[in-house]
């Protein structure tokens, strides 16, 4: 009985966590590239859950389906952001950036809160509301089908940042900024696209995240303070470590909620995160911040 | 200097007289909320400002001063009026206390890290809160005594705290400035490794700054929750703490003696303003959003360093066009605080 609780838990924890992973994989890669933090992540998510809200709800658009007009939308928003608020910091860039990252999010927060009103809502489907059984327990198809979507978004962006030139010159970017400038890399162009990328993948993540927890435009607090977790844990601009910072995350959180209570789910990870952290500093995968010459 | 001195004294003399001649409770309650922000975001920047480590978990000392007042007035039985306001120094030693672990973990990490840590701790007390029903009665909330003043002077014990409280964090940042230690601090922000080098023990400088700065906010968190009567897990811990008390610091001047007090004159009547007029509440986090940014954007160094470096520049002008033809003295990077207060007298 026990056992296939957990088993249930586990099974669950890694289907979402998955949609995290993509969530969290455009933060740590805009920060990777630019040394930025984007507080607004959360935000962008909660907008792409909202876009996909209003294409399913007023033009009767698939969930999934309207994602080849979400993610376009965000990705130009994205570049977008970055041209007008993030590019002209020049001094002190990574604290300016946690800022007006931050204020983009109120902003957001407060325009959503003016056009769709603070009321919780939840995007619906059919395969919302149906469900398949496994261990014996009934999960919506939507967890399934949005393990799947993120896993081809994963796969996709990897394709993308290690068989093509543009990756090749991304991750030079992220490895070291002058020195990528110096081989010729148009960096500026790089990081506006990253930021378009990271941003594009919150459109997807928004959904999934829209479809299996109802949302309202305060819920981003709640998404930042869990990636800002994700990818602290995993060490900040590692991919990897975003992944699997993740699916440990989802797991841990879903198995106390299965086995003690769910309101104490999230504190449970907390806690381990300030256990890791105070044997690594640097998260899981993270590198030592040095002096920077 | 005498007329500096002659300007802080009236600036204190308006401080104390303001709410007795403008005795509306309608103003004296955005004097009580701004004098509580000024304050808090005084004791933030003897933290943030001086080391340069942008903390964004503050209001977790602050919900933690809140709710310590309301539980010691619960359960002891604290007698309305004049008593809570007696314990809170209780309120800023826990809040204190429980900064000290807490700033231990944080300060191993650096930058951007150590930011992402502390909106982490932020996260955490206020689930903790939610989640700790025995103490906190979850999202309920708690309630506290309400003082029997009368309305048309019920303000003014909390705006007088709250002003005892701002001079006692402005009295500690003005020290901090001007000794040794702050120096040190200073060089932390300009170059840690540096620092260490030349023999500044930093990791205990840094927490120590960080425990003085959570000692005052807890103070005031339990203040404010005096003054509005309960404690919620989302109001004593709000998100929008960190980032007003942040704005206010970085608009006025970070790591400046004057500029979070401006910013907190500037900002908390604004938004007091917008949270209260009807057309605009709606617009309340849109107008708030972009006035971030805008500040941020357009005056990433603040108001007092922009006027210093204008004020500098002018006298410099003066100098060339009159009799001397040598080049003037003038700051390039404007010191953070040298002449703070005197800018302070200049409103």
């Amino acid at each position: 009985m026990d056992l296939s609780l957990i088993a249930d838990a586990v099974v669950l924890g890694v289907l979402t966590g998955a949609v995290y992973a993509l969530m969290a994989s455009g933060l740590t890669l805009i920060f990777g590239v630019m040394d930025i933090i984007n507080i607004g992540q959360g935000a962008l998510v909660i907008l792409g859950a909202y876009l996909s809200y209003a294409l399913s709800r007023y033009w009767h658009i698939d969930l999934f389906l309207g994602l080849l007009i979400t993610m376009p939308m965000m990705f130009a928003l994205g570049v977008l952001i970055e041209l007008v608020f993030i590019r002209p910091l020049k001094r002190d860039r990574t604290m300016f950036s946690i800022l007006v990252t931050f204020g983009i999010a109120i902003v957001i927060e407060g325009l959503l809160g003016l056009i769709f009103s603070t009321d919780l809502v939840k995007l619906n489907a059919w395969y919302v509301t149906q469900s398949f059984s496994i261990f014996g327990f009934y999960i919506a198809y939507i967890y399934l089908f949005g393990f799947i979507l993120s896993l081809l978004l994963l796969g996709g962006l990897y394709l993308l940042l290690y068989r093509t030139q543009f990756g090749a010159g991304l991750r030079a970017s992220m490895q070291n900024r002058v020195a990528a400038q110096l081989i010729g890399i148009d960096v500026e162009r790089v990081s506006a696209l990253t930021f378009g990328i990271g941003v594009a993948l919150t459109a997807a993540g928004g959904m999934v995240f829209g479809a299996t927890n109802s949302f309202n435009p305060g819920s981003h607090y709640d998404l930042i303070s869990r990636l800002l977790v994700i990818i602290v844990l995993g060490g900040m601009g590692s991919l990897g470590g975003a992944l699997i910072a993740s699916f440990a995350m989802l797991v841990v959180e879903d198995v106390t909620a299965a086995l003690w209570s769910p309101t104490w789910s999230t504190t449970v990870f907390f806690i381990l995160l300030v256990l890791v952290l105070l044997v690594r500093p640097q998260g899981l995968f993270g590198q030592l911040a040095g002096r920077k010459q | 200097m005498r007329y500096r001195l002659l300007a802080l004294l009236l600036l204190l003399a308006a401080a104390i007289a303001g709410p007795l001649v403008f005795s509306n409770p309608t103003i004296t309650s955005i004097a009580v909320l701004t004098v509580i922000y000024a304050a808090a975001a005084t004791a933030w920047n003897i933290f943030a400002g001086y080391t340069g480590y942008i903390a964004l978990g503050h209001a977790v000392f602050f919900g933690i001063g809140a709710y310590t007042l309301a539980i010691i007035c619960q359960d002891w039985h604290v007698k309305s009026d004049f008593g809570p306001l007696f314990l809170l120094p209780v309120c800023g030693l826990i809040a204190g206390a429980i900064s000290i672990p807490l700033g231990a973990i944080a300060l191993r990490a650096r930058s951007h890290t150590f930011v992402v840590i502390t909106i982490a701790m932020f996260f955490i007390a206020q689930l903790l809160a939610y989640n700790l029903r025995g103490l906190t009665h979850g999202s309920s909330g708690l309630e506290l005594p309400i003082p029997s003043w009368t309305f048309d002077v019920y303000n003014l014990p909390f705006y007088y705290t709250g002003l005892i409280i701002l001079l006692l964090a402005l009295g500690t940042s003005w020290w901090v400035r001007h000794s040794k230690y702050g120096l040190g601090l200073l060089a932390i922000r300009d170059d840690e490794e540096r620092a260490r080098g030349l023999g500044v023990k930093t990791g205990p400088s840094k927490l120590l700054a960080f425990v003085v700065s959570a000692f005052f906010v807890g103070m005031l968190g339990g203040l404010w929750a005096y003054y509005i009567e309960s404690v919620f897990p989302n109001s004593g811990f709000t998100a929008l703490f960190d980032v007003a008390v942040a704005l206010m610091a970085f608009l006025g001047g970070l790591g400046t003696l004057a500029g979070p007090i401006i910013g907190a004159l500037l900002l908390e009547p604004a938004q007091q303003y917008f949270a209260s007029d009807r057309t605009l509440t709606t617009w309340y986090l849109v107008l708030y959003g972009a006035l971030f940014l805008g500040v941020i954007l357009l005056l990433p160094e603040g108001i007092v360093p922009t006027i210093r470096t204008r004020w500098a520049r002018w006298r410099a002008r003066r100098a060339r066009t009159g009799a001397a033809a040598s080049e003037p003295p003038q700051a390039e990077r404007p010191k953070p605080v040298a002449a703070a207060s005197g800018d302070g007298g200049d409103r």
